[in-house]
């Protein structure tokens, strides 16, 4: 890819607790993922997979090193250099939790729908994509289902479909397809690698889930929070 | 999406159940607001009842309520003689009780003479004192009806009209009987020794003795200046219906009115703390799902809103509860709850106020709130 990254990472480090509790989540992690590229994040469990994922959505902040998007710097000599993170995370990141993350007052569609209004869109037309995203992922049919209602999978779909609702050029994604079956999870895939080729986002997805390894344009291994260029 | 309301759709019944008690405690905050208005109602009840614009009493005292006062029966002609006085009519003035079938009843028992100022000015059913003796005019709060009879000083009674909220400073009800009866009663009713004396003494003087004269004045005469007259005979003393109401709320309910007031506002002061503190509640009740509006990036706006919006439906509907419950059963109390629309009305404004100031904590809070706190699983 020529163009300039939509995501980049220089020498980033994360410690959690200290001295004897210390954790180096990250440890010196350098990345850059240009718009259109899909990249995959493996490795062991507490290897920092999601800590790198926060990281970038501006949820955790890093101790040393520069996180840039796309031609700002956000993060860069012990504090972010741009004021409304949670604006930047609205307007430009969707982030597919591990956990879903949806709201449990709020069906199906409204949670899809809320992240558009957020960003300023119209109630109503936003209920109308919302509708039609659950209907490309497959949960048309529980567009008025409350989230306790959803299967694990019905739910991760709805988390898929808020994160793409504002079509934002940065897309984040821990484990998505954690709770779906192989042709689901394929399918999500593909819908990911088209929101990268046709609208040029950068997609990082975090993944244990070799099923899915030969949809990535590129893997990185994490070990330890550092970059495991063997792997 | 106002999801201030969404939340609570989503979880009706607990939100009911805690504006029913958060009702609850408005509905006895409320209650005390209209017990402290119901004392200072209940003192003026009955000089606003019998309209005097001016009360004669003894030289020396505020009577005949925050003090004893005891005046001949003839200075009521002196009374009305006075230039600019229209009517004046004496009236006694005693606590007793009264036997009724199975029951004694106190009552605060107030003589007058039909025709002159002294009676109530509005009968809610029957009729008013008439020409024979030994009637009465009670008021409902005796709990007597019509024609039932009542023995007071050895005598028997029959009730001829009843009254609507006339009641004493103490909260006795009021009854009214004839001049004449009422100061064969003060006889009877004292003390052997004092009741011989007078027997012995200066004939009739001794049994017409009044509490106090009351008068009305012409159109355009001044009350003080009337009173100035009458302040010139050196027995008697004059005030104002304005310095009567004065003395009464002032001086006569002044400790009830002292204490029911302290206690209004601790009871405000704890329902303000037990209403924050259930704002709080309700907010960290929701820690999930404020940091998962962050994670979204929903401004902070929105989460104060959810928090703020919250805390007033819930001050609002717990005060329609309590306001409700409480004109439900305000019958029911032994005293006068009096409450208007202003004592509502401001109440509701205090509730406001509350809410508002309670829920500063839990925005603060909820704004603090990490992000990172709903990534767990
Ligand atoms: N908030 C935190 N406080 C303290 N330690 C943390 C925190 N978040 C992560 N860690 C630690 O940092 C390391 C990396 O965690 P991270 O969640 O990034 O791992 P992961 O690769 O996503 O693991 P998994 O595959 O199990 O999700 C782990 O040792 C974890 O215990
Ligand atoms: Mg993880």
């Amino acid at each position: 890819m020529a163009e300039a990254p939509l995501v980049r990472l220089d020498s980033v480090a994360k410690q959690f607790g200290t001295g004897e509790a210390a954790v180096r989540a990250l440890d010196g992690v350098s990345l850059a993922v240009a718009g259109g590229e899909v990249v995959g994040i493996r490795g062991p469990s507490g290897s920092g997979k999601s800590t790198l994922l926060n990281v970038v959505a501006c949820i955790i902040a890093p101790d040393a090193g520069l996180l840039a998007l796309g031609d700002s710097v956000v993060w860069q000599g012990g504090r972010y250099q741009v004021a409304d993170l949670r604006s930047l995370r609205r307007n430009r990141i969707g982030f597919i939790f591990q956990f879903h993350n949806l709201l449990p007052f709020l069906d199906a569609t409204d949670n899809v729908a809320l992240a558009m209004t957020l960003a300023g869109a119209e109630l109503d037309a936003a209920r109308v994509r919302a509708r039609g995203l659950l209907h490309f992922l497959g949960v048309g049919r529980r567009a008025a289902a409350m989230p306790a209602r959803l299967s694990g999978g019905e739910a991760q779909r709805v988390a898929i479909a808020r994160a793409l609702a504002n079509d934002p050029p940065i897309i984040l994604a821990d484990e998505p397809t954690a709770a779906l079956d192989s042709e689901r999870a394929r399918t999500v895939m593909d819908l990911l690698r088209r929101v990268a080729r046709e609208r040029g986002a950068a997609v990082l997805v975090v993944t244990h889930d070799e099923k899915i390894f030969d949809r990535f344009d590129r893997m990185v291994a994490l070990r330890d929070g550092r970059i495991d260029e063997a792997a | 999406m106002n999801l201030a309301l969404r939340d609570i759709r989503h979880r009706l019944g607990r939100f009911l159940i805690t504006c029913l008690g958060v009702g609850l405690l408005l509905g006895v905050a409320l209650a005390m607001v209209g017990i402290y208005q119901g004392v200072v109602a209940e003192a003026l009840a009955l000089t606003r009842s019998l309209a005097a614009e001016l009360w004669v009493v003894e030289a020396g005292t505020r009577g005949p309520f925050a003090e004893a006062s005891r005046v001949p029966g003839d200075v009521r002609e002196i009374v009305a003689r006075v230039p600019g006085v229209a009517a004046a009519g004496s009236i006694t003035l005693r606590t007793a009780e009264m036997a009724a079938p199975g029951r004694i009843i106190r009552a605060q028992v107030m003589g007058y003479e039909p025709g002159r100022p002294g009676g109530p000015s509005s009968i809610s059913s029957g009729r008013g004192l008439g020409g024979s003796r030994l009637e009465m005019v009670a008021d409902r709060r005796a709990g007597l009806a019509l024609g039932d009879t009542v023995t007071l000083g050895g005598d028997r009674y029959r009730i001829v009209g009843l009254t609507r909220d006339l009641v004493a400073s103490g909260g006795d009800p009021l009854v009214f009987i004839h001049l004449r009866d009422s100061q064969d009663l003060q006889f009877k009713l004292a003390p052997p020794a004092a009741r011989r004396a007078a027997a012995a003494g200066a004939g009739g003087s001794g049994t017409d003795t009044v509490n106090a004269v009351i008068a009305r004045l012409h159109p355009g005469a001044e009350a003080d200046a009337v009173a100035d007259t009458i302040r010139r005979w050196k027995h008697l003393a004059a005030l104002t219906d304005a310095e009567q109401a004065e003395l009464l709320t002032r001086s006569v309910v002044n400790r009830a009115r002292a204490q029911l007031g302290l206690f209004t506002v601790v009871l405000l002061f704890v329902t303000a703390v037990i209403i924050a503190l259930i704002i709080y509640t309700m907010t960290m009740d929701k820690l999930r799902e404020i940091a998962t509006l962050k994670l979204i990036g929903a401004p902070d706006r929105t989460i104060a809103g959810l928090v703020l919006q919250q805390a007033l439906l819930l001050g609002l509907a717990g005060f329609a509860m309590g306001a409700a419950l409480l004109f439900a059963v305000r019958d029911k109390f032994p005293r006068t709850v009096a409450l208007g629309p202003a004592e509502v009305a401001a109440m509701l404004g205090i509730v406001v106020a509350i809410c508002i100031l309670g829920s500063i904590v839990s925005i603060r809070a909820a704004l603090r709130i990490d992000a990172q706190a709903a990534l767990g699983g």
